[in-house]
Order: structure tokens, then C-alpha cells, then sequence
């Protein structure tokens, strides 16, 4: 049984903040790919395309008859046959963090594999394996309970794999949107301490505000992603203690390119969703980064809520659609920078919202709920890309299968 | 040394005689711009861009690039802002001589009314009542709407914005062909973000300051500010907008001068 | 399977070390000049004359073996690049073995060096091979100690061998290592000060560790005409072997390659375990030289602990093991360690060894072990040595 973590404590202000290496981070192509699925929340291995077999460590031919390997989703049961406890360790990042138990696990696909191990987890246990994502977003198994033990979260070798809102502090860009309320609570309730509330416009009122601001956790803050200074501003005051970002910030219009599309429309959504993500970045970034291995209230992770049309286009939202396409690609950067200080970039992909912008679109459509949802099993998890509906898990599979296809399908 | 208006002007804004002051509420991000309905295009919020500051952008020198509405902050309302002023002529504001853009005032206050009734309404009967106490108003003056509504600045009072719109004082129709028809004004200054009340959408006809003063060639300043420093009669403002080609509008810097030494 | 032909016509001499250093600020080439120059110093031979060379390391990087010729004026008419650790030195035996016997040399300088600059070790850990920087240093970074702690724990709950069986043997290789001027370890340890050594990852303590260092070894393999105008005493190579990837159908692993061929050897060497006055065995970890005896054939498995109690593994003792110390007590200088078994050994049948002599040893069994690529060591390789001409 895993020890419940408690609430950290205040920070003793004469101890240094201990500086956030992250885990070798040396990786062959083929690894880098395990990676891009493990964000995904898949359990892959390579898979033989002439004796099926299945493959680990990470290689680029069969090792048993030479053929081609593709990723596949693999059954992810585990024995583990042999564990040992690293009590010294010369990595930068590790070092720090024995003792850490590792084992050698013979998974049901086939192969051994080295991997992490849960604290409820020991040697002759049968096991769940999952493919996470470490702190440098390389890929990592780790050995998880087959069913769920107390307080199983709490384990401090799997908090370092995961971004779980527990006890840490949270901004939500925009508590004036639906989505941004729904998120805000949800994070309450997954059990962070704090959620600062952005509020763009503190002189004006909004729909649900006497609800959401009376929720206990809840500060709202003055935050404009369109208005560097007010990042600025609240990044001087929170920098040094916000764990999560989570941007919810959105602006949806309908409209084509050639026909029907508004010019503003389309800068007033690039300014807030592209330069405003840009901005955000800029002013929480670096702060994320100096604490993201701060003891149990680490920096852990900045998400952000995009269209999966970002990926595709898509009729009758062109410029809604283009500016999420941009919104995606500063996140794959962003992803890139912060891998090398430990922060978790994370994208949660929307299909239509159910919302006054899309009233004209057919069901089904992405509630608040679903949203928040996904927000917080991408945190628990981990995971570096989630959808957060049907509609977006069916564009993502379509996309992953035959991305030209459905640029062309989304675009008709 | 000659002996003219212009360089006893200039002796008097030495001397302190005339003083000139800012009706001008600062461009800042967080100053407020109008709300309209969410499914019309959105007035853009002054927004500021450093480009450097001394730093490797560029070493010695601190610029910003900026951005707004021709709308936002202290502006100016051009006829061609309203489709009622759309095919009058020098309708923008590159094309509106710039003699327009110094003219006299004439300060109404009703920032009693407005303080009692947020939805206050000056009507031409307001009016009449007024020229009883005060004298009639002069022509090609501009009519200085004082309501104080300028010391909510900062607060969510300023706009004013419940669930069934924004609550803020102007004129009816009725006062506003008054002015313009019967006292030929240059146009209408205002603290609150609009010339127009806050639920003047509602009116028949809607939007009467708008639609009337622009239909006739007449002006807007809004978000104005220190209207209650100005005289009743006396206090001469100079309200040049930017020469934007084509513009409707554009965020100014408003000035008044004044006789007679600050009290 | 064909049958290996015997090495005809060689002959195996001028075993010499380059005292090791704990860290040194020079670099592996120094320490491969400075193996050379020992060889020199023995032998009286210059860069012209030796027309094979033989060579392994890990700090040489960006050089190879063709970048050491240049470096230190060589003009070999064949050489060999090893990159196999622990199994370099009997592999870098076999290779330059056939090349003297076919005539491609006839005199071939096989050198092994490694530096160790402060934090050298962790660096060549980071990139050591693709499998490790994929699948084992980011869980936890423990190192080799982190691989071997697995198969340590599964190999001491699967046959039965304790700590206690460990510590006999690194308590007997430190006995052997106080009469090596050389070794970096001089202080003995007792079974009590190995049981209680600090946890490094358990199972593996501290005393199971070597410690990495700088060093060089280095020997010659030439035909018998050529040692004896250079009045060099000579060893003959009975027989060797070599496997690399044995058993990957193995979970954890329990048996090196050793077990797949060590009945060629023995039949190829016209001897027993029991006919070898010593075995210098690999021994980055004890557990793999308990794996080794077995694997080699001096008991199985299940006896191991028997035997290891029943046996007396110093330099005076029934089953001399590691007389030099090995790598637990004299230290690891990366590949250079998997050469000290060979320099080592044949020191001992020459009669011309560092610290004390087997009395009238006459045969060495040598044993490689190289390269955890992954989770188990790849490379293994064994030779029997056997005393020819003592000049």
C-alpha cells in the first residue's frame, strides 16, 4: 500500500530549489517513435510485419527473421522476474530521487524489458504495464499494480511520470468560458489546492461567475492572453507558485477562406489563441521549468485545449481552424524546449464544442465536461495528447491513418 | 512684438490665464472598449508590443508597437461611423478640415440625473428647461455631456454591462435633432464609452445620438474625461483625431483650454 | 561443426600493465604510448618493428584503431579493432593468434587502454550502446551495478547462493591483491567488512563493485622463432573460445556463452577443469564469476555454494582465482580490464608475476565477459594458456 501523500509544506526559503534535470535524454529514432505513442496513452512495442512477433528494446529490424517493424498495441500483462532497489546513481536527475526501484519484466507480448517499478509492485507479482512518458519525454514502462491498491497515485516514483493535480496549484486561463469553469472544478475536485482563475476583463461580469468564484480553492486573477503586460503581471505574482497552467482560452468563428471568413476574426483569434499561447508561454515557462522537480509540489505541466481541425482544416471554420493548426504547432516547440527542463506540454483535442459558435453544427459535440475530463486524466496519466470526444477521437484515427485523406474529407 | 490673438493667447498659457486641460483617459490595456452583441465583430482593446528596450532587439532605444480599434479609448467619431452619415462628404477622418477640430464648448451637467438614474435620458425638454437657467446654446459648439461618469473609470460601473446591456446616460432623439437642427452643434463629447446611452439599442429609432449626429455631419468624443474642470461656456477644445485614410474614428488626445486661474 | 585447428606456431609473451590511477588527466592515447613503451622497454623494439597491432578502448573516442596508428607511428600490416570490454583480451588473442599463424604478422603488439577523467565514466555510460541509452540508463541510471543487481537477484534465489558465497570470493581476490604493487585496492577485507558494506542496488553492495580507473595492458603474440631472438619467454594458446548473444531466448540472465561451447574447449585443449592451476576470470560483479565456474565447468549450478566454500581461491589455495587482485581490487581501466586476465595469467605461467607466484604453475584458464548492451552481457570468451619456454 502506497503511503497517501500529504499536503506539502511551506517551502523553507533558505533551502535551494532543488534544479529540474530531467533523465538522460540520449534516444535512437525507433525510441523516439515509442515516445510519440506513449503520448498518446498507448501501450506499443514493435511488431515483426513477417513473423509477427513482438520486439524490445527499440530496434529497426526483427531479431528473429530480419523482417520490417511497425508499432502496434500490444497486450500490456507483465511478470516481473527480478527487481532491484538503486540506492547510487551518477545521473544528475536520479541522484536525487533513490532510493528508485527497478525490474525485469517478462512481458505477455514476449520480450524482457527493464522497467520502472510502482511501490506496490515486487518481484514474482504479475503486473500492469504502462508506457509513460519521463520527465525528458523519452518513453518509459512502468509497472503498475495489476489492480488498484490504496492511494496507488500517490506513489513517488509514478508521480514523477505524472502531472496529477493533487495538492499542486493550477491557472486556468479563462474562468470567464464554460469550459474554463468546468476545468476549474474538475481540477478541484481531482484534488488540487489552488485554481487562480484568469479572468480577462475584472470590470466586466460573466455568466456563471458568482457560482464558480464562490467555490473554495477558487482566487480568481486578472489575466488577459491578449495583454502581455497582464502575463507579465501575474507571472511575477504566481510564477513561483503555480504547478499547472492550463490554457482554455478560445476563439471560434465561422468562415471560409476565399468566402465568408472575417480578416478580424481571424487576427482576433490568432492574437488570442497564437500570440496569446506564445505569451503564456513566455511568462510561465521559465518559472515552470526552475521548479520541476521541487519535492511533491513539482511544476509538472502546461496544457492546452485546441481544435483537432488544427490537424486537418476544416469546411466553414477556416480560420478557427488554421489558428488551431498554429496553436498545435507552437505546442510541438514548446513540447521540444520544455523537454529538456521537465515539464510536461500537453495537448487536449476538441471536436466542435457544444457552444453559441457552433450551433450550426450537428451532434455530436464536445461539452465542458468531456473537456475537463480529459484535462485531468492527461494530468494523472501524463499523457501528452488526449481527445477529449468522439468526434476528435475519430478525425485523430482517420488523421494517424491517412492524413491527406482527411484534410481532404474534413475539408469537403 | 505683434500685437495678435494668437501671441496673446500665447501670453496667456504662459501667464497661467489660460490653462489647458487633459480630457484624455490614458491608453492602457486594461481600459475598457464597447461591448456589442458577441455575434458582431468586437471593438480591439488598445494592446502594446514591446519591440526593444535597451536590449538586443535593440540596444539604445525602447519602442512598442501598439494596436486598438479606431474606437478604443478617448476617440473621436467620424460621420462615416454610422451608416446614416455613409455618403456624406469629407466624411472620415482624413478628409474632415481640420478647422473642425478646434471649436468651443458648452458643458451640460447632468451628473446629478445621472448619479440618481444610470439610464438617464436628456431629452429637448431637459434642454429647454436648461437654456432657462443657463442662456441659450450657441451655435457650432461642441456639447459637453458632463456626467462625472468619467470617475467610474476602473470599476465594473464604467460600462455599466448587466444581463440586459450596458446602463449609461445619453440623449434621446428627440434632443439630440434638437441639437443638431436647432442649435447646429459640432457634436457631442461624452465620458461614457458612447455617445449614445447604454440603452439606446433599445430606442425607436435605435442608437438616436448616432444615427442623428452622423446623418448629419456632427461629430463624437467619447471616454472623455474632467468635464466638471470646464466652464459652462468659455472652454475651447482642440480634438484632432489621426489622419487615417478612410478612418471612422481614432483614439486622440482632447485638450481644453480655459479662462481664468485654477480654483 | 567443424573442430577448431590447434594454434600452431604461436606463441603468447611480454605481459606488461601500466600501473592504474583512481582519475588521470591524460588521455587514452597517452595510456596507450605509454603500453608500448613497456613492451619496448621489455623487448627493445621501436614503432618500425611491430607489424601487427591490436587494439581496444572505450576513451579513445573519436579515434579507433586507425587513428592510434597514426598517433603513435605505427605501420602494421594487419590490424584489429576490439570493442568488446571484458571480452577484449581473449578475443584480441584468438584474432592475433591466426594472424601470426597464417603469416599475416609475425608480430603483433595487443594493447588495451582506458582513461578515467572526472566524469568520464558517467559520459561513456550516457552513450554507451543504443539499447542501454533506450531501455536501461533511464530507469533509475544505476549503471551496470543497476543490470547486474537483476541478474544477481534472480541468480541468487534461482541456485541458491548468498552474499556469504560472494564474499568468500572477494575476500579471497583481495588476499590475492595485497601482493600486486600495483593494485589500487591495498587494504584487506574481511568476510565482515563485505557483508556490511553500504547497499549500492540490492543486492549488490559496495564491495561487489570494481572501481573504475585508468590503466593499460598490453602483451605480444608472435611465432616461437621470433620470441626466442627476442629472448622472450613464451606461453602456447591450447585452446579458446568465443560467443556473443548465447541464450536471448533467457528471461533474466543465468549463463553466459561459455556454456554453449565449453565442451569444445575442453576437448580441443586435451584438458579439464581440474588440469588448470588457476582461473582469471572476469569479475566486474561476483556474481558473474560464480556463473563463470559453472558455465566453465568446475561444478554446476545447484553446487555452486558447496563448491565455492569448498574451494580456496588464493594464490596459495586449490583454485587460485584472479591472482592479481582483479578488477574487484586492483580496478577496472575500462577495457584494459577485460585484458588484465590475459597479462595476468600469463604473467603467472612465465613465473614473472606482479605480487606473488602460483608455485610452479604451468596452466591458466582465462575467461571474458564483455558488454551489457542491454540487460545482460553479450561477449564471452574463454583461452587455455599453457607454459611453453621460460627464458
Amino acid at each position: 500500500m502506497t503511503d497517501p501523500l500529504i499536503p506539502p509544506k511551506r517551502k523553507d526559503p533558505l533551502v535551494v530549489t532543488r534544479a529540474g534535470h530531467v533523465s538522460p535524454t540520449l534516444r535512437s529514432r525507433s525510441a523516439t517513435a515509442m515516445a510519440a505513442r506513449a503520448g498518446m496513452g498507448r501501450f506499443v512495442l514493435q511488431v515483426c510485419d513477417d513473423c509477427a512477433k513482438a520486439t524490445y528494446p527499440q530496434r529497426d529490424r526483427c531479431p528473429f527473421c530480419w523482417g520490417t517493424l511497425s508499432w502496434q498495441d500490444q497486450p500490456n500483462g507483465a511478470v516481473i522476474e527480478a527487481e532491484t532497489t538503486i540506492r547510487s546513481s551518477i545521473d544528475l536527475f536520479f541522484k536525487e530521487h533513490l532510493p528508485w526501484r527497478i525490474g525485469s519484466a517478462r512481458l505477455d507480448a514476449g520480450p524482457m524489458a527493464t522497467v520502472h517499478l510502482h511501490g506496490d509492485v515486487a518481484r514474482g507479482d504479475r503486473v500492469r504495464l504502462e508506457l509513460k512518458l519521463d520527465r525528458a519525454g523519452n518513453p518509459a514502462l512502468f509497472a503498475m499494480p495489476e489492480r488498484e491498491t490504496p492511494h496507488m497515485a500517490d506513489d513517488p516514483q509514478l508521480r514523477v511520470f505524472t502531472a496529477h493535480p493533487k495538492f499542486r496549484r493550477v491557472l486556468v486561463t479563462d474562468g470567464r468560458s464554460e469550459i474554463g469553469q468546468a476545468v476549474a472544478e474538475a481540477l478541484l475536485k481531482a484534488g488540487a489546492k489552488t485554481v487562480f482563475l484568469g479572468n480577462a476583463d475584472p470590470l466586466m461580469r460573466y455568466p456563471g461567475q458568482e457560482q464558480i468564484e464562490a467555490i473554495p480553492g477558487i482566487e480568481p486573477v486578472h489575466l488577459s492572453l491578449t495583454d502581455t503586460r497582464s502575463i507579465e503581471t501575474l507571472a511575477g505574482q504566481l510564477g513561483g507558485r503555480v504547478e499547472i497552467v492550463v490554457n482554455t482560452a478560445r476563439f471560434t468563428r465561422q468562415g471560409g477562406v476565399g468566402f465568408g471568413g472575417h480578416l478580424s476574426n481571424l487576427q482576433s483569434g490568432l492574437d488570442l489563441e497564437v500570440t496569446g499561447l506564445m505569451r503564456l508561454a513566455q511568462g510561465f515557462a521559465p518559472a515552470l521549468s526552475a521548479r520541476s522537480d521541487d519535492g511533491d509540489r513539482s511544476a509538472a505541466a502546461l496544457v492546452d485545449i485546441a481544435s483537432i481541425y488544427g490537424l486537418t482544416g476544416k469546411a466553414g471554420y477556416a480560420g478557427s481552424s488554421a489558428t488551431a493548426a498554429a496553436r498545435l504547432s507552437l505546442m510541438a516547440s514548446l513540447r521540444g524546449e520544455m523537454a529538456q527542463t521537465g515539464i510536461r506540454v500537453m495537448s487536449v483535442l476538441t471536436g466542435p464544442i457544444e457552444d453559441g459558435w457552433h450551433q450550426n453544427v450537428p451532434p455530436p459535440k464536445t461539452t465542458s465536461a468531456q473537456i475537463a475530463r480529459a484535462v485531468v486524466t492527461a494530468l494523472e496519466q501524463g499523457q501528452e495528447t488526449i481527445c477529449a470526444d468522439e468526434v476528435a477521437k475519430d478525425v485523430l484515427a482517420r488523421w494517424l491513418q491517412d492524413p491527406i485523406l482527411t484534410i481532404r474529407e474534413e475539408n469537403k | 512684438m505683434s500685437d495678435t490673438v494668437l501671441s496673446d493667447l500665447a501670453l496667456a498659457l504662459a501667464s497661467g490665464q489660460v490653462r489647458v486641460i487633459d480630457l484624455t483617459n490614458t491608453l492602457s490595456p486594461d481600459f475598457p472598449v464597447i461591448v456589442l452583441p458577441a455575434e458582431f465583430g468586437q471593438c480591439a482593446p488598445f494592446r502594446m508590443e514591446k519591440l526593444s528596450r535597451y536590449d538586443e532587439n535593440g540596444p539604445a532605444w525602447y519602442w512598442n508597437n501598439i494596436s486598438m480599434n479606431e474606437h478604443t479609448g478617448t476617440h473621436f467619431d467620424a460621420p462615416a461611423h454610422w451608416v446614416t452619415g455613409k455618403d456624406l462628404p469629407s466624411n472620415t477622418v482624413d478628409a474632415i478640415p481640420a478647422q473642425e477640430f478646434v471649436a468651443p464648448a458648452v458643458v451640460i451637467d447632468i451628473s446629478g440625473e445621472a448619479a440618481a438614474d444610470a439610464d438617464f435620458l436628456l431629452t429637448r425638454e431637459f434642454l429647454e428647461e436648461w437654456e432657462k437657467k443657463n442662456g441659450t446654446i450657441p451655435p457650432r459648439h461642441w456639447i459637453a455631456l458632463r456626467t462625472d461618469w468619467y470617475k467610474r473609470v476602473g470599476t465594473p460601473e464604467y460600462l455599466n454591462l448587466l444581463e440586459d446591456g450596458a446602463h449609461s446616460p445619453g440623449p434621446d432623439a428627440g434632443a439630440v435633432e434638437f441639437l443638431v437642427h436647432e442649435r447646429n452643434c459640432v457634436g457631442l463629447a461624452v465620458e461614457t464609452v458612447g455617445t449614445d446611452a447604454g440603452q439606446a439599442s433599445t430606442f425607436n429609432p435605435p442608437l438616436p445620438a448616432h444615427s442623428i449626429l452622423h446623418g448629419n455631419g456632427r461629430f463624437g468624443l467619447q471616454c472623455l474625461t474632467n468635464l466638471d474642470k470646464l466652464p459652462t461656456f468659455g472652454a475651447l477644445i482642440v480634438a484632432c483625431p489621426l489622419k487615417i485614410e478612410g478612418g471612422s474614428g481614432s483614439p486622440l488626445r482632447v485638450i481644453a483650454l480655459v479662462e481664468g486661474q485654477a480654483a | 561443426m567443424a573442430r577448431q585447428k590447434p594454434y600452431d606456431g604461436v606463441a603468447l609473451c611480454a605481459p606488461v600493465t601500466v600501473p592504474y590511477m583512481r582519475f588521470s588527466d591524460k588521455s587514452a592515447h597517452w595510456w596507450t604510448g605509454a603500453a608500448l613503451a613497456a613492451l619496448a622497454r621489455q623487448t627493445g623494439l621501436g614503432p618500425a618493428d611491430f607489424d601487427g597491432f591490436c587494439f581496444a578502448s572505450f576513451s579513445a573516442v573519436p579515434d579507433t584503431v586507425v587513428g592510434m596508428v597514426q598517433h603513435l607511428g605505427l605501420s602494421p600490416r594487419w590490424m584489429d579493432h576490439i570493442p568488446t570490454g571484458g571480452a577484449s583480451g581473449v578475443m584480441a588473442l584468438r584474432r592475433a593468434a591466426r594472424a601470426v599463424q597464417m603469416g599475416d604478422a609475425e608480430l603483433v603488439a595487443c594493447v588495451a587502454a582506458d582513461t578515467n577523467q572526472i566524469d568520464s565514466f558517467r559520459q561513456t555510460l550516457q552513450g554507451f550502446s543504443r539499447f542501454s541509452q533506450d531501455a536501461t540508463y533511464p530507469y533509475g541510471f544505476g549503471g551496470p551495478n543497476a543490470t547486474f543487481a537483476l541478474i544477481a537477484d534472480n541468480f541468487m534465489r534461482s541456485y541458491d547462493v548468498s552474499r556469504e558465497d560472494f564474499a568468500k570470493l572477494c575476500v579471497a581476490q583481495r588476499a590475492n591483491a595485497l601482493s600486486n604493487p600495483h593494485a589500487l585496492m591495498k587494504k584487506p577485507l574481511t568476510h565482515a567488512q563485505y557483508m556490511q558494506a553500504r547497499p549500492i542496488s540490492d543486492p549488490i553492495h559496495l564491495f561487489d563493485c570494481v572501481m573504475p580507473c585508468a590503466g593499460a595492458e598490453a602483451f605480444i603474440v608472435t611465432t616461437p622463432e621470433k620470441a626466442q631472438e627476442l629472448g622472450l619467454s613464451t606461453a602456447r594458446l591450447a585452446a579458446t573460445i568465443e560467443r556473443h548473444n548465447a541464450f536471448a531466448e533467457d528471461g533474466v540472465q543465468t549463463r553466459g556463452g561459455w556454456a554453449r561451447d565449453i565442451d569444445d574447449l575442453w576437448s580441443a585443449a586435451g584438458y579439464g577443469p581440474q588440469d588448470m592451476d588457476m582461473v582469471q576470470a572476469y569479475d566486474d560483479y561476483p556474481v558473474i564469476v560464480a556463473m563463470q565456474l559453472a558455465d566453465l565447468g568446475f561444478c554446476d549450478k545447484a553446487s555452486l555454494s558447496q563448491f565455492i566454500a569448498d574451494t580456496d581461491f588464493t594464490i596459495g589455495g586449490s583454485l587460485p582465482l584472479n591472482t592479481n587482485g582483479g578488477q574487484l581490487s586492483a580496478g577496472q581501466a575500462g577495457a584494459a580490464g577485460g585484458f588484465q586476465n590475459v597479462t595476468e595469467g600469463l604473467r603467472q605461467i612465465l613465473h614473472d608475476p606482479l605480487g606473488e607466484q602460483i608455485p610452479n604453475a604451468q596452466r591458466a584458464l582465462i575467461s571474458g565477459f564483455g558488454l551489457v548492451n542491454y540487460d545482460r552481457g553479450i561477449c564471452t570468451g574463454a583461452a587455455v594458456l599453457e607454459q611453453d619456454v621460460l627464458r
